[in-house]
This record gives structure tokens, sequence and C-alpha cells, in this order.
């Protein structure tokens, strides 16, 4: 049995564990196998059923509010072990990185984390990670019977059916009290920069922090989230957690617009999954030219506004 | 308090990645080697922390071979007093984290901080891993951290958001900034580094290992398309009709 753990945000699948189904069911399909998915949280029934467009017929909803990596950890392992799960496959976010680590362990499994294919079965059992940020991969055997796979993003292409899965509720208490949360601070409305299919980042180009709302009017403009360069952070023109690159936050949307940012080893490094990387700079000689898909040699400033307006007619 | 910092011996963030021997080794040519930044952020606030409350330590441990030395000596000029390496090439997270929990069974720390990840493999594993081989509470990544008596008060980093936690030690934590400024040795502490206790320990033994088989490079890009900087909106046009990724 190959598991697939479906996570929930908003009452809806995450749009990265798509991914996670249509793998797990494509591994299943070449191993002679079935493949199964969890999802646990707080959804909507008829949007989990909607797993069935990605090759997944059963799912196994466990309606919880629980947000305690381990105790979401004890569930899937409990479910894997009742399903006699070979492989347990995660999206790649925070929580699901800690659920995974715990989970290997209760399972006694091997685990790889940022895989970005179908693992090999060919010859034993093999899968491709991305390292090094993305400046690298590796090819990893695994001997160990139990696997745990971290599947990250854009990784997999998919192509939904209009299948339905059916959606089997699974109940179990589990409670631990080792830690308590005493605050929960959550930004409404802004575009998660993790999930965002269009990334708009500026860097030192901008000049200064008064003028982002160039960087957030084309970003409004393509419904996209916002970040920056490390300079940028590091000067506290925008918060930390838009900092973009090797230290900073990971991103891979379809498109990546970087503007005034000149594409230094450790930015790239943060954005190199993205699908389509575009430039905009002064300098014909900025190293970004040199990894993106498409350029402009411009002016900020000038270019921007442009491309706002412009952004209105394809949106 | 007993605390112990965990370290990453990594190339640093500007490295060029290259591979030799047909694609089975690194090239460390060439390669500046680095305490892993995030690790660096645990290490400076647990001196912090040690700092603060009297009678407190810290031990350094790091998995890797002799080639590490200066990364383990350089973590104790900026401030641990005390080092341990495990004397093995660093398989896999799985092979990691069976060493640190080993250690941490037979000396059982109050707190065990590391880097939310190591910037080589990125794994995002071997808090979580530790932790549950332990038995103890993982939180990462942590932003903020403060202990009051037995309670650690913490900053945890959410999508979108964060959430303040707070546990009751022993906990493992996995830190990012701005837990902490990066503390720079002083003469005193490169000094005082060379004199540390540094122990060098054999590692137990699991057959639990993802082993990497070859490394490959990702394929270079085709070359950038330029867009006059006169009719910017073109770019969309490509984005849509060539791309297709609008």
């Amino acid at each position: 049995m190959i598991l697939s753990y479906i996570e929930i945000a908003d009452g809806d699948i995450k749009k990265t564990s798509l991914e996670v189904a249509q793998m797990a069911a494509e591994l299943a399909k070449k191993m002679g196998d079935s493949a199964l998915a969890i999802a646990i949280g707080k959804a909507d029934v008829t949007k989990l059923a909607l797993i069935g467009n990605y090759g997944i017929s059963t799912l196994i909803y466990v309606d919880t509010d629980v947000s305690i990596s381990k105790n979401i950890a004890t569930l899937v392992a409990n479910i894997a072990t009742k399903n006699n799960a070979s492989t347990v496959i995660f999206p790649k976010s925070i929580m699901a990185d800690a659920v995974a680590a715990s989970v290997a362990i209760k399972i006694d499994a091997a685990i790889v984390n940022n895989v970005v294919e179908i693992p090999d079965t060919a010859n034993g059992f093999s899968v491709k990670r991305s390292i090094y940020t993305g400046k690298a991969f590796a090819k990893v055997e695994i001997k160990q019977a139990k696997k745990v796979l971290v599947l990250r993003k854009n990784a997999i292409s998919t192509q939904p059916t209009s299948d339905i899965a059916s959606v089997e509720t699974y109940k179990e208490d589990i409670s631990t009290n080792h830690l308590k949360i005493t605050e929960t601070n959550k930004t409404k409305g802004d575009i998660l920069l993790t999930d965002a299919e269009i990334v708009v980042s500026g860097g030192r180009g901008l000049k200064g922090p008064e003028n982002w709302h160039l960087i957030e009017n084309l970003a409004k403009a393509l419904g996209a989230a916002t970040g920056c360069s490390k300079p940028v952070s590091d000067m506290d023109w925008r918060p930390h957690h838009e900092h973009v690159g090797q230290t900073g936050v990971k991103v891979a949307p379809n498109i990546y617009f970087a503007v005034g940012i000149s594409g230094a080893i450790q930015h790239l490094a943060g954005v190199n999954s993205s699908k389509i990387l575009v430039a905009i700079n002064t300098d014909p000689e900025a190293p970004f030219f040199k990894a993106a898909d498409y350029g402009i040699v411009g002016d900020a400033f000038d270019i921007l506004p442009k491309l706002t307006l412009a952004a209105k007619n394809y949106r | 308090m007993k605390i112990l910092v965990c370290i990453t011996h990594v190339p640093d963030t500007t490295s060029k990645i290259t591979f030799t021997d047909n694609n089975t080794k690194f090239n460390t040519q060439n390669v500046q080697f680095i305490i892993g930044p995030y690790d660096e952020y645990a290490l400076a606030r647990a001196v912090e922390l040690r700092d603060a409350q009297a009678g407190s330590s810290i031990t350094v441990l790091h998995v890797g071979t002799a080639e590490s030395e200066n990364t383990i000596r350089k973590a104790l000029a900026i401030g641990a007093d005390d080092a341990i390496r495990i004397d093995a090439e660093p398989l896999d997270a799985m092979f990691v984290a069976t060493q640190i929990s080993a250690i941490a069974k037979q000396n059982k720390y109050d707190l065990i901080l590391m880097g939310r990840e190591s910037i080589d493999f990125n794994g995002n594993m071997v808090h979580g891993l530790v932790a549950e081989m332990l038995q103890i509470p993982v939180i990462s990544p942590i932003m903020k951290l403060d202990i009051t008596g037995n309670i650690a008060t913490m900053h945890k980093e959410i999508e979108g958001g964060k959430e303040v936690i707070e546990c009751q030690m022993p906990l493992v934590a996995g830190c990012q900034e701005p837990i902490a400024e990066w503390k720079i040795p002083n003469m005193r502490g490169i000094m005082s580094a060379k004199s540390k206790p540094y122990q060098v320990i054999a590692p137990v033994e699991t057959q639990n290992v993802a082993l990497t088989l070859s490394y490959d490079l990702p394929v270079a890009k085709s070359g950038c398309k330029m867009i006059d900087a006169s009719t910017p909106e073109k770019l969309f046009e490509l984005l849509k009709n060539e791309a297709k990724v609008l």
C-alpha cells in the first residue's frame, strides 16, 4: 500500500498535495500496489473527494482540529500500520516535514526529503532528491522495507481526470499535552509566498522601502505574492519572512519576477525550482539574466507601472 | 542548564557546486566550509542563554570526519564549552539523528538546539527524528526562545504567520533568524578554543540509511529571451502564449 498524506488549508486540499496524490497513484501502478490517501483537519468532504481526480480511489478522513505535529504523526502512523503501508508520501511544508520525521521513526522507515521524481523501482528502490538548495540533485538508494518520502513542490506534473474518491471517516482519540500553543498570528488575505503561483520580488534596485508600492501593485494586478532579496531584508526595508533565498524562504511558483535583484548565487538557490524566471534590471550584466527565461534591461521605476497596467489584460 | 548544540559543516552559500569521480563525490576544491548558518543562530542563542544562567554549559556536537575540525573549533571559539565529534561520514538524516540521540541518551541535555535545516542536504528532518527517538517534544523553526525555570517560550514560524508555544524542557528545537545575532569570536575565545575539551567518538551502528549513489547538476537554461524596455507588455504575451504559464 502506498499512502499519500493530503494537507488541508482553509477547508480545502492544498495544491502541493495534488502532486503527492498523483505520485502515490503512479508509484502504486508501477509496483502493482494500491494507493490510499489520508487527510487530517477540517475540510468539506465533497472537496476532499476530488482527490480522485489524481488517481486516488479511497481517502481516509480524520475530522479533527489537532494542530500539533506529534498528534498528527500518531494518527498517520496508526493508519499506515493498519493498512500495511510500505511507503508514505508527504508534501513539503513546515508541518508535513515535522509529521514525516515522526512517522518515519514510528513505523521504522527510511526517510528522504525533497524528492523530485517518481521513484525508480526497476532495480531496487531509488529516488532523486534536490540538494544544495536546488543547486544539484542526488540519486539515493533505499534498502529499508518501509519508506517515507517528502515531495518537493512543482516536481510532478498532474493530469487530473474526473474520477471521484470515496471518503471514509476515521476516528481515534489522540491527546498529548506536552506543549501549549498560547497564541496564533496569521496574516489574513495575503497570498502565501510558498504557495503562490506567481511571485514578484524586489531588490536593492528599488532604492528604498518607500518605493515598494511598485512591487505590490504589480503583484496585486497578477494575483501574486511579494518577496525580496537578502540585502533588502537585512536593511529592514522589508520583513525577514519575505526574504527569498538559500537562507530565507524557498519558492517554486510558475513565474518568478526578480526586479532590481542582481542574482547572487544564494538568491538563485531559493528560486531555482520556479518554472519561469523573469529578470528586470538596469544592468545588462546582472547574473540573474543568465538564469532567467525572460529579461528586460531597464529601469524598474519605468517598467513596473507599465507592466502593472498591462497585467490587467492577462488576469 | 545543559545545552547541546548540533552543528553541520557545509559549503558557504556563495559556493558553486560541482562533483568529481564520475559524479559520485562532492568537489571540495575552492569551496569554503562554514558552520551551517541556521546552526550558528542556534549556537548564538545558546551562548546568550548559558551566560544568563549560572552553572549552565554548552556542548557542541558534530557528525563528520576530521575535515570538520576547523568548523568545530570555531564553534568553541564562539562560546561552546566542549565539543564532541562523531567520527563518521554523515550518511543521511536518519544516520545523523541516530548518533545525536545516542549521545543525548547518555548525557541528558535540557535543551537540544540545531538549525532548522542544513544548507547542503536541506532535509529539515534531523530535529524531528532526534525528538521522536528520545520521545521528547520538538519545535521548529523557531525565531525566539526564552527560558523561565523549566519552561521554554518560543515563537515558531507557521505558514503565513507565527505561533507562540510554551513547552517544558527537555526539548529539541530547530532555529532560524532572528533568534540571536551571530557572535564573532574574539581573541580570547579563539585562544581558549584550542584547549577546550574535545572528544572524538566512534559512531553507533545503524542499518537504516538511505545511501547516495550519484549526483547531478540541473540542466542549464537555454538562454534568456530579451524584451525591449520600450514594450514591456510583450512579456505577458510570451508568458501566456509561449511559456504557457499565465
